[in-house]
Protein backbone atom coordinates (compact mmCIF):
# COMPACT_ATOMS: atom_id res chain seq x y z
CA UNK A 1 0.00 0.00 0.00
CA UNK A 2 1.64 3.22 -1.17
CA UNK A 3 1.99 5.70 1.81
CA UNK A 4 0.77 9.37 1.46
CA UNK A 5 2.98 12.43 2.86
CA UNK A 6 0.50 14.74 4.64
CA UNK A 7 0.96 18.64 5.76
CA UNK A 8 -0.99 19.91 7.87
CA UNK A 9 -1.55 22.30 11.40
CA UNK A 10 -2.69 20.90 14.64
CA UNK A 11 -2.92 22.90 17.74
CA UNK A 12 -1.24 25.75 15.65
CA UNK A 13 1.76 23.96 15.11
CA UNK A 14 3.13 22.16 11.52
CA UNK A 15 3.05 19.48 11.08
CA UNK A 16 4.04 16.68 8.11
CA UNK A 17 3.61 12.79 8.55
CA UNK A 18 3.12 10.03 6.11
CA UNK A 19 0.20 7.49 6.47
CA UNK A 20 -1.82 4.93 4.81
CA UNK A 21 -4.31 5.41 2.51
CA UNK A 22 -6.87 3.71 4.53
CA UNK A 23 -5.55 4.89 7.89
CA UNK A 24 -8.17 7.36 10.08
CA UNK A 25 -7.16 10.94 11.11
CA UNK A 26 -7.84 9.04 14.96
CA UNK A 27 -4.82 6.73 14.23
CA UNK A 28 -2.70 9.39 12.70
CA UNK A 29 -3.03 11.45 15.89
CA UNK A 30 -2.75 9.02 17.84
CA UNK A 31 -0.19 6.84 16.40
CA UNK A 32 2.19 9.30 14.36
CA UNK A 33 1.65 12.45 16.44
CA UNK A 34 1.60 10.93 20.02
CA UNK A 35 -1.40 12.92 20.30
CA UNK A 36 -3.07 9.85 22.41
CA UNK A 37 -5.90 12.53 24.45
CA UNK A 38 -7.55 11.24 20.83
CA UNK A 39 -9.52 8.64 22.12
CA UNK A 40 -10.67 6.02 20.69
CA UNK A 41 -14.15 4.25 22.13
CA UNK A 42 -16.41 2.64 18.61
CA UNK A 43 -14.50 3.46 15.86
CA UNK A 44 -17.65 3.94 13.82
CA UNK A 45 -18.76 7.79 14.58
CA UNK A 46 -21.61 6.57 17.53
CA UNK A 47 -19.84 7.84 20.81
CA UNK A 48 -18.03 11.35 20.40
CA UNK A 49 -14.44 9.99 22.65
CA UNK A 50 -12.29 11.07 19.57
CA UNK A 51 -13.79 14.24 18.61
CA UNK A 52 -11.30 17.22 17.90
CA UNK A 53 -12.23 20.64 15.28
CA UNK A 54 -11.68 20.12 11.44
CA UNK A 55 -11.19 23.87 9.93
CA UNK A 56 -13.31 24.78 12.83
CA UNK A 57 -15.76 22.14 12.20
CA UNK A 58 -16.08 19.53 15.16
CA UNK A 59 -15.73 15.72 13.78
CA UNK A 60 -15.13 12.86 14.77
CA UNK A 61 -11.21 12.04 14.03
CA UNK A 62 -12.87 8.16 13.51
CA UNK A 63 -14.86 9.53 10.74
CA UNK A 64 -12.15 10.98 8.83
CA UNK A 65 -9.10 9.57 6.34
CA UNK A 66 -5.34 10.77 7.49
CA UNK A 67 -4.75 11.58 3.82
CA UNK A 68 -7.98 13.78 3.66
CA UNK A 69 -6.11 16.52 6.43
CA UNK A 70 -3.92 18.30 3.81
CA UNK A 71 -4.04 21.89 4.37
CA UNK A 72 -5.91 21.94 7.21
CA UNK A 73 -6.10 22.86 10.43
CA UNK A 74 -7.17 20.32 13.50
CA UNK A 75 -7.61 21.10 16.98
CA UNK A 76 -7.38 18.39 19.66
CA UNK A 77 -7.63 18.08 23.54
CA UNK A 78 -3.61 18.93 23.88
CA UNK A 79 -4.23 22.69 22.38
CA UNK A 80 -6.89 23.28 25.25
CA UNK A 81 -4.77 24.00 28.13
CA UNK A 82 -1.88 27.26 27.88
CA UNK A 83 0.93 25.71 29.06
CA UNK A 84 0.66 24.68 33.10
CA UNK A 85 -3.11 26.63 33.18
CA UNK A 86 -5.71 24.30 32.75
CA UNK A 87 -9.18 26.20 30.22
CA UNK A 88 -12.03 27.37 32.13
CA UNK A 89 -13.74 23.74 31.27
CA UNK A 90 -10.90 21.53 31.95
CA UNK A 91 -10.92 23.26 35.52
CA UNK A 92 -14.56 23.13 35.71
CA UNK A 93 -14.31 19.26 35.32
CA UNK A 94 -12.26 18.67 37.59
CA UNK A 95 -14.05 21.23 40.22
CA UNK A 96 -17.35 19.74 39.86
CA UNK A 97 -16.01 15.81 39.27
CA UNK A 98 -17.60 15.44 36.04
CA UNK A 99 -15.45 12.13 35.27
CA UNK A 100 -15.06 8.72 36.44
CA UNK A 101 -13.00 6.83 34.27
CA UNK A 102 -11.98 9.91 31.99
CA UNK A 103 -12.07 8.23 28.51
CA UNK A 104 -14.99 10.17 27.05
CA UNK A 105 -13.81 13.11 28.26
CA UNK A 106 -11.56 14.49 26.11
CA UNK A 107 -14.10 14.30 23.49
CA UNK A 108 -16.45 15.80 25.56
CA UNK A 109 -14.27 18.89 26.47
CA UNK A 110 -13.38 19.76 22.73
CA UNK A 111 -17.10 19.26 21.46
CA UNK A 112 -18.04 21.75 25.03
CA UNK A 113 -15.46 24.33 24.19
CA UNK A 114 -16.65 24.31 20.30
CA UNK A 115 -20.37 24.96 21.14
CA UNK A 116 -18.81 27.58 23.51
CA UNK A 117 -16.98 29.14 20.95
CA UNK A 118 -19.97 29.92 18.96
CA UNK A 119 -22.85 30.38 21.73
CA UNK A 120 -21.49 31.15 25.06
CA UNK A 121 -24.61 31.26 26.76
CA UNK A 122 -26.40 27.64 25.86
CA UNK A 123 -29.57 26.63 27.41
CA UNK A 124 -29.07 23.22 29.11
CA UNK A 125 -31.07 21.48 25.95
CA UNK A 126 -29.33 23.31 23.80
CA UNK A 127 -26.08 21.49 25.49
CA UNK A 128 -27.57 18.71 25.83
CA UNK A 129 -28.41 17.73 21.94
CA UNK A 130 -24.85 19.24 21.31
CA UNK A 131 -22.87 16.44 23.05
CA UNK A 132 -25.46 13.88 22.31
CA UNK A 133 -22.73 12.32 20.24
CA UNK A 134 -20.63 12.07 23.40
CA UNK A 135 -21.56 9.09 25.18
CA UNK A 136 -20.44 8.56 28.71
CA UNK A 137 -21.10 5.29 30.42
CA UNK A 138 -19.79 5.96 34.06
CA UNK A 139 -20.76 9.27 35.37
CA UNK A 140 -23.91 10.48 34.16
CA UNK A 141 -24.57 13.63 32.41
CA UNK A 142 -25.61 15.87 35.05
CA UNK A 143 -22.51 16.47 36.12
CA UNK A 144 -21.42 17.03 32.89
CA UNK A 145 -23.81 19.47 32.04
CA UNK A 146 -23.26 21.54 35.54
CA UNK A 147 -19.67 21.30 34.84
CA UNK A 148 -20.29 22.93 31.26
CA UNK A 149 -22.48 25.34 32.39
CA UNK A 150 -20.13 26.68 35.17
CA UNK A 151 -17.59 27.30 33.21
CA UNK A 152 -19.71 28.82 30.24
CA UNK A 153 -20.63 31.30 32.94
CA UNK A 154 -17.39 32.05 34.01
CA UNK A 155 -15.64 32.68 30.47
CA UNK A 156 -18.91 35.28 29.84
CA UNK A 157 -17.62 37.10 32.95
CA UNK A 158 -14.06 37.63 32.52
CA UNK B 1 -6.08 0.89 -1.75
CA UNK B 2 -5.78 4.36 -3.28
CA UNK B 3 -6.35 7.68 -2.58
CA UNK B 4 -7.35 9.85 -5.19
CA UNK B 5 -8.63 14.24 -4.94
CA UNK B 6 -9.05 15.19 -8.24
CA UNK B 7 -9.69 18.77 -9.28
CA UNK B 8 -12.96 18.23 -11.76
CA UNK B 9 -15.77 16.24 -11.94
CA UNK B 10 -14.60 14.67 -14.77
CA UNK B 11 -11.18 13.42 -14.08
CA UNK B 12 -12.85 12.03 -10.69
CA UNK B 13 -15.75 10.47 -13.09
CA UNK B 14 -12.57 9.00 -15.26
CA UNK B 15 -10.79 7.12 -11.82
CA UNK B 16 -14.08 5.85 -11.09
CA UNK B 17 -15.24 4.33 -14.61
CA UNK B 18 -11.34 3.16 -15.04
CA UNK B 19 -10.18 1.67 -12.14
CA UNK B 20 -11.61 -1.85 -12.58
CA UNK B 21 -11.69 -3.15 -8.57
CA UNK B 22 -14.29 -1.68 -6.49
CA UNK B 23 -14.46 2.35 -5.78
CA UNK B 24 -16.09 4.41 -2.82
CA UNK B 25 -16.78 8.22 -3.45
CA UNK B 26 -15.75 10.08 -0.25
CA UNK B 27 -17.64 13.00 0.70
CA UNK B 28 -18.13 13.50 4.23
CA UNK B 29 -17.17 10.01 5.07
CA UNK B 30 -19.91 9.14 7.87
CA UNK B 31 -20.87 5.88 5.82
CA UNK B 32 -17.70 5.12 4.17
CA UNK B 33 -15.46 5.29 6.83
CA UNK B 34 -18.11 3.00 8.78
CA UNK B 35 -18.01 0.71 6.37
CA UNK B 36 -14.30 0.58 6.22
CA UNK B 37 -13.98 -0.39 9.77
CA UNK B 38 -16.39 -2.68 9.46
CA UNK B 39 -14.73 -4.89 7.07
CA UNK B 40 -17.78 -4.20 4.50
CA UNK B 41 -15.94 -3.21 2.02
CA UNK B 42 -12.67 -3.16 1.39
CA UNK B 43 -12.07 -0.67 -1.59
CA UNK B 44 -9.03 -0.43 -4.35
CA UNK B 45 -9.93 3.12 -4.89
CA UNK B 46 -11.23 5.84 -2.46
CA UNK B 47 -12.02 9.11 -4.70
CA UNK B 48 -12.50 12.48 -2.65
CA UNK B 49 -14.96 14.62 -4.19
CA UNK B 50 -14.14 17.74 -2.12
CA UNK B 51 -11.60 19.54 -3.87
CA UNK B 52 -13.78 19.75 -7.16
CA UNK B 53 -14.48 23.24 -7.61
CA UNK B 54 -18.28 24.22 -6.77
CA UNK B 55 -19.15 20.82 -4.46
CA UNK B 56 -18.70 22.62 -1.11
CA UNK B 57 -20.78 25.72 -2.55
CA UNK B 58 -24.63 26.82 -1.79
CA UNK B 59 -25.57 28.80 -5.15
CA UNK B 60 -28.99 30.53 -5.61
CA UNK B 61 -30.51 29.43 -8.82
CA UNK B 62 -33.58 30.20 -10.20
CA UNK B 63 -35.34 31.08 -7.39
CA UNK B 64 -33.59 28.15 -5.42
CA UNK B 65 -30.47 26.21 -4.34
CA UNK B 66 -27.77 24.47 -5.97
CA UNK B 67 -26.44 22.32 -3.33
CA UNK B 68 -23.12 20.85 -3.69
CA UNK B 69 -22.45 17.30 -3.46
CA UNK B 70 -19.65 17.87 -0.39
CA UNK B 71 -21.74 20.50 1.79
CA UNK B 72 -21.76 19.16 5.33
CA UNK B 73 -25.00 19.32 7.54
CA UNK B 74 -23.70 21.92 9.44
CA UNK B 75 -23.01 24.50 6.68
CA UNK B 76 -26.72 23.92 5.20
CA UNK B 77 -28.33 24.52 8.92
CA UNK B 78 -25.98 27.83 8.78
CA UNK B 79 -27.51 28.91 5.54
CA UNK B 80 -30.50 30.79 6.44
CA UNK B 81 -31.84 31.24 2.47
CA UNK B 82 -32.47 27.67 2.19
CA UNK B 83 -33.46 27.08 5.40
CA UNK B 84 -36.02 29.78 4.86
CA UNK B 85 -37.17 28.49 1.72
CA UNK B 86 -37.08 24.52 2.65
CA UNK B 87 -37.24 24.18 6.01
CA UNK B 88 -38.36 20.82 5.83
CA UNK B 89 -35.33 19.44 4.20
CA UNK B 90 -33.25 21.53 6.02
CA UNK B 91 -35.23 19.38 9.06
CA UNK B 92 -34.64 15.92 7.71
CA UNK B 93 -31.31 16.16 6.93
CA UNK B 94 -30.08 17.94 10.86
CA UNK B 95 -31.89 14.70 12.05
CA UNK B 96 -29.16 12.18 11.14
CA UNK B 97 -26.64 11.70 13.58
CA UNK B 98 -24.32 14.06 15.82
CA UNK B 99 -23.13 17.36 15.99
CA UNK B 100 -20.10 15.55 15.26
CA UNK B 101 -21.73 13.75 11.91
CA UNK B 102 -23.10 16.52 10.67
CA UNK B 103 -20.07 18.33 10.68
CA UNK B 104 -18.91 16.28 7.84
CA UNK B 105 -22.44 14.17 6.73
CA UNK B 106 -23.69 15.39 3.51
CA UNK B 107 -27.02 14.87 1.97
CA UNK B 108 -26.06 13.24 -1.77
CA UNK B 109 -23.91 10.74 0.49
CA UNK B 110 -27.19 10.26 2.69
CA UNK B 111 -29.36 9.41 -0.98
CA UNK B 112 -26.28 7.47 -2.39
CA UNK B 113 -25.66 5.36 0.67
CA UNK B 114 -28.95 3.92 -0.44
CA UNK B 115 -30.71 3.37 3.17
CA UNK B 116 -34.68 3.05 2.89
CA UNK B 117 -34.57 4.78 6.25
CA UNK B 118 -32.78 7.70 4.76
CA UNK B 119 -33.72 11.12 6.69
CA UNK B 120 -32.85 13.80 4.17
CA UNK B 121 -34.55 11.47 1.41
CA UNK B 122 -38.39 11.63 1.72
CA UNK B 123 -37.92 15.81 2.12
CA UNK B 124 -35.60 15.96 -1.01
CA UNK B 125 -38.70 13.99 -2.94
CA UNK B 126 -41.21 16.04 -1.26
CA UNK B 127 -39.59 19.41 -2.81
CA UNK B 128 -39.20 17.65 -6.61
CA UNK B 129 -35.51 18.19 -5.72
CA UNK B 130 -33.63 16.93 -9.01
CA UNK B 131 -29.82 15.02 -8.65
CA UNK B 132 -26.73 16.28 -11.66
CA UNK B 133 -25.02 13.48 -11.71
CA UNK B 134 -21.38 13.63 -13.94
CA UNK B 135 -20.59 10.77 -15.44
CA UNK B 136 -18.62 9.09 -18.84
CA UNK B 137 -20.94 10.62 -21.46
CA UNK B 138 -21.07 14.43 -19.34
CA UNK B 139 -23.89 15.69 -16.71
CA UNK B 140 -27.57 14.95 -16.49
CA UNK B 141 -29.92 15.36 -14.27
CA UNK B 142 -32.00 12.79 -12.60
CA UNK B 143 -35.08 13.34 -9.69
CA UNK B 144 -34.63 12.44 -6.57
CA UNK B 145 -36.61 9.56 -6.08
CA UNK B 146 -35.21 7.78 -9.23
CA UNK B 147 -32.09 7.13 -7.77
CA UNK B 148 -32.95 4.63 -5.12
CA UNK B 149 -34.16 1.62 -6.28
CA UNK B 150 -33.14 -1.33 -3.54
CA UNK B 151 -32.08 -1.03 0.07
CA UNK B 152 -28.48 -0.37 -0.48
CA UNK B 153 -28.47 0.23 -4.20
CA UNK B 154 -29.16 3.22 -6.73
CA UNK B 155 -29.85 3.42 -10.41
CA UNK B 156 -26.42 5.43 -11.05
CA UNK B 157 -23.91 3.91 -13.64
CA UNK B 158 -20.16 3.02 -13.22
CA UNK B 159 -18.36 6.23 -13.17
CA UNK B 160 -21.54 8.20 -12.28
CA UNK B 161 -21.55 10.24 -9.07
CA UNK B 162 -23.62 12.75 -8.01
CA UNK B 163 -22.26 16.70 -8.17
CA UNK B 164 -25.21 18.96 -6.43
CA UNK B 165 -28.90 19.00 -6.06
CA UNK B 166 -31.22 21.02 -6.85
CA UNK B 167 -33.67 22.70 -4.84
CA UNK B 168 -36.29 24.30 -6.95
CA UNK B 169 -37.56 27.81 -5.69
CA UNK B 170 -41.25 27.34 -5.00
CA UNK B 171 -44.64 29.43 -5.08
CA UNK B 172 -45.66 31.76 -2.39
CA UNK B 173 -47.60 30.28 0.44
CA UNK B 174 -45.70 27.12 0.22
CA UNK B 175 -44.27 24.97 2.94
CA UNK B 176 -42.80 22.00 4.20
CA UNK B 177 -41.86 19.32 7.03
CA UNK B 178 -40.24 16.32 8.08
CA UNK B 179 -41.61 13.72 10.71
CA UNK B 180 -39.75 10.41 11.96
CA UNK B 181 -40.12 8.44 14.46
CA UNK B 182 -37.34 6.80 16.78
CA UNK B 183 -37.61 5.16 19.98
CA UNK B 184 -35.62 7.88 21.69
CA UNK B 185 -34.93 11.62 21.30
CA UNK B 186 -31.52 11.85 19.47
CA UNK B 187 -29.33 9.71 17.37
CA UNK B 188 -31.67 7.42 15.62
CA UNK B 189 -32.74 5.57 12.89
CA UNK B 190 -36.42 6.08 11.75
CA UNK B 191 -38.71 3.51 12.08
CA UNK B 192 -41.27 5.40 10.02
CA UNK B 193 -41.02 8.54 8.14
CA UNK B 194 -43.01 11.29 6.68
CA UNK B 195 -42.25 14.38 4.37
CA UNK B 196 -44.93 16.75 3.17
CA UNK B 197 -44.60 19.56 0.96
CA UNK B 198 -47.87 21.75 0.01
CA UNK B 199 -48.62 24.70 -1.83
CA UNK B 200 -52.02 26.57 -0.51
CA UNK B 201 -54.08 29.05 -2.57
CA UNK B 202 -54.85 32.76 -0.62
CA UNK B 203 -58.08 31.21 0.76
CA UNK B 204 -55.95 28.46 2.47
CA UNK B 205 -57.10 25.73 0.53
CA UNK B 206 -54.25 23.08 -0.35
CA UNK B 207 -52.71 23.56 -4.47
CA UNK B 208 -50.39 21.57 -4.78
CA UNK B 209 -48.75 18.77 -2.51
CA UNK B 210 -46.25 16.04 -2.44
CA UNK B 211 -46.48 13.63 0.32
CA UNK B 212 -43.62 11.02 0.66
CA UNK B 213 -42.50 8.02 3.29
CA UNK B 214 -39.30 6.60 4.86
CA UNK B 215 -38.18 3.56 6.19
CA UNK B 216 -41.71 2.05 5.41
CA UNK B 217 -40.74 0.06 1.95
CA UNK B 218 -37.37 -1.05 0.26
CA UNK B 219 -37.26 2.70 -0.91
CA UNK B 220 -38.30 6.20 -0.13
CA UNK B 221 -41.93 6.42 -1.34
CA UNK B 222 -43.90 9.16 -3.01
CA UNK B 223 -47.71 8.77 -2.76
CA UNK B 224 -49.79 10.17 -5.20
CA UNK B 225 -53.09 9.46 -3.38
CA UNK B 226 -52.29 10.79 -0.36
CA UNK B 227 -51.31 14.22 -1.26
CA UNK B 228 -54.72 13.44 -3.85
CA UNK B 229 -56.69 13.64 -0.36
CA UNK B 230 -56.04 16.64 0.48
CA UNK B 231 -55.93 18.63 -2.44
CA UNK B 232 -58.35 21.40 -2.47
CA UNK B 233 -59.25 21.22 1.02
CA UNK B 234 -57.78 23.41 4.25
CA UNK B 235 -56.74 19.92 5.79
CA UNK B 236 -60.23 19.66 7.79
CA UNK B 237 -60.07 16.13 9.74
CA UNK B 238 -61.83 14.15 7.10
CA UNK B 239 -58.79 15.19 4.94
CA UNK B 240 -56.65 14.35 7.07
CA UNK B 241 -57.93 10.78 7.51
CA UNK B 242 -57.86 10.29 4.28
CA UNK B 243 -54.16 11.82 3.89
CA UNK B 244 -53.09 8.75 7.03
CA UNK B 245 -54.94 5.96 5.47
CA UNK B 246 -53.67 6.84 1.67
CA UNK B 247 -50.05 6.64 3.50
CA UNK B 248 -50.47 3.36 5.73
CA UNK B 249 -52.30 2.11 2.35
CA UNK B 250 -49.05 2.45 0.81
CA UNK B 251 -46.93 0.99 3.42
CA UNK B 252 -44.85 -2.02 2.76
CA UNK B 253 -42.45 -2.30 5.63
CA UNK B 254 -40.57 -4.75 7.15
CA UNK B 255 -41.17 -6.21 10.42
CA UNK B 256 -37.47 -6.29 12.88
CA UNK B 257 -36.72 -5.46 16.27
CA UNK B 258 -37.02 -1.87 15.77
CA UNK B 259 -40.90 -1.85 14.85
CA UNK B 260 -43.42 -4.28 13.64
CA UNK B 261 -45.33 -3.97 10.45
CA UNK B 262 -48.30 -3.16 12.22
CA UNK B 263 -46.90 -0.60 13.60
CA UNK B 264 -44.73 1.13 10.88
CA UNK B 265 -47.67 1.14 9.04
CA UNK B 266 -49.86 2.95 11.48
CA UNK B 267 -47.51 5.40 12.51
CA UNK B 268 -46.52 6.55 9.30
CA UNK B 269 -49.66 7.32 8.21
CA UNK B 270 -50.07 9.58 11.91
CA UNK B 271 -46.42 11.19 10.97
CA UNK B 272 -47.89 12.22 7.63
CA UNK B 273 -51.29 14.03 9.30
CA UNK B 274 -48.93 16.15 11.79
CA UNK B 275 -46.07 16.88 9.05
CA UNK B 276 -48.96 18.20 6.83
CA UNK B 277 -49.99 20.47 9.59
CA UNK B 278 -46.40 21.84 10.25
CA UNK B 279 -46.35 22.14 6.24
CA UNK B 280 -49.52 24.27 6.06
CA UNK B 281 -49.06 26.52 9.11
CA UNK B 282 -45.04 27.05 7.53
CA UNK B 283 -47.14 27.84 4.29
CA UNK B 284 -49.59 30.40 6.44
CA UNK B 285 -52.15 28.30 6.84
CA UNK B 286 -54.27 29.29 9.38
CA UNK B 287 -55.72 26.26 11.60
Amino acid sequence: MKTIHVATEVNGDNVEFVCAPDESLLDVLRNRLGLTGVKEGCGTGDCGACSVTLNGRLVCSCLVLGAEVEGATIGTIEGMARADVLHPLQQSFIDHAALQCGICTPGILVAAKALLDKNPDPTDTELRYWLAGNLCRCTGYDKIIHAVQDAAKKMRTV
Amino acid sequence: MRYAKPNTAAEASALLRQETGITRILAGGTDVMVQLKAGLVEPDLIVDIKHIGGLRDITPEAGGFRIGAAVSGAELGAHAGVVGLWPGVVEGFELIGSTQVQGRATMAGNLCNGSPAADSVPGLVAANAVARICGPSGERDCPIQDIPVAPGRISLAKGEFITSILLPGRPERSGDAYLRFIPRTEMDIAVAAAAVSLTLDKAGKVVAARVVLGAVAPTVKLVGPAADAILGTSLDDAALAALAAACSAACSPIDDKRGTIVFRTEVAGVLAKRAALIAYKRAGGQK
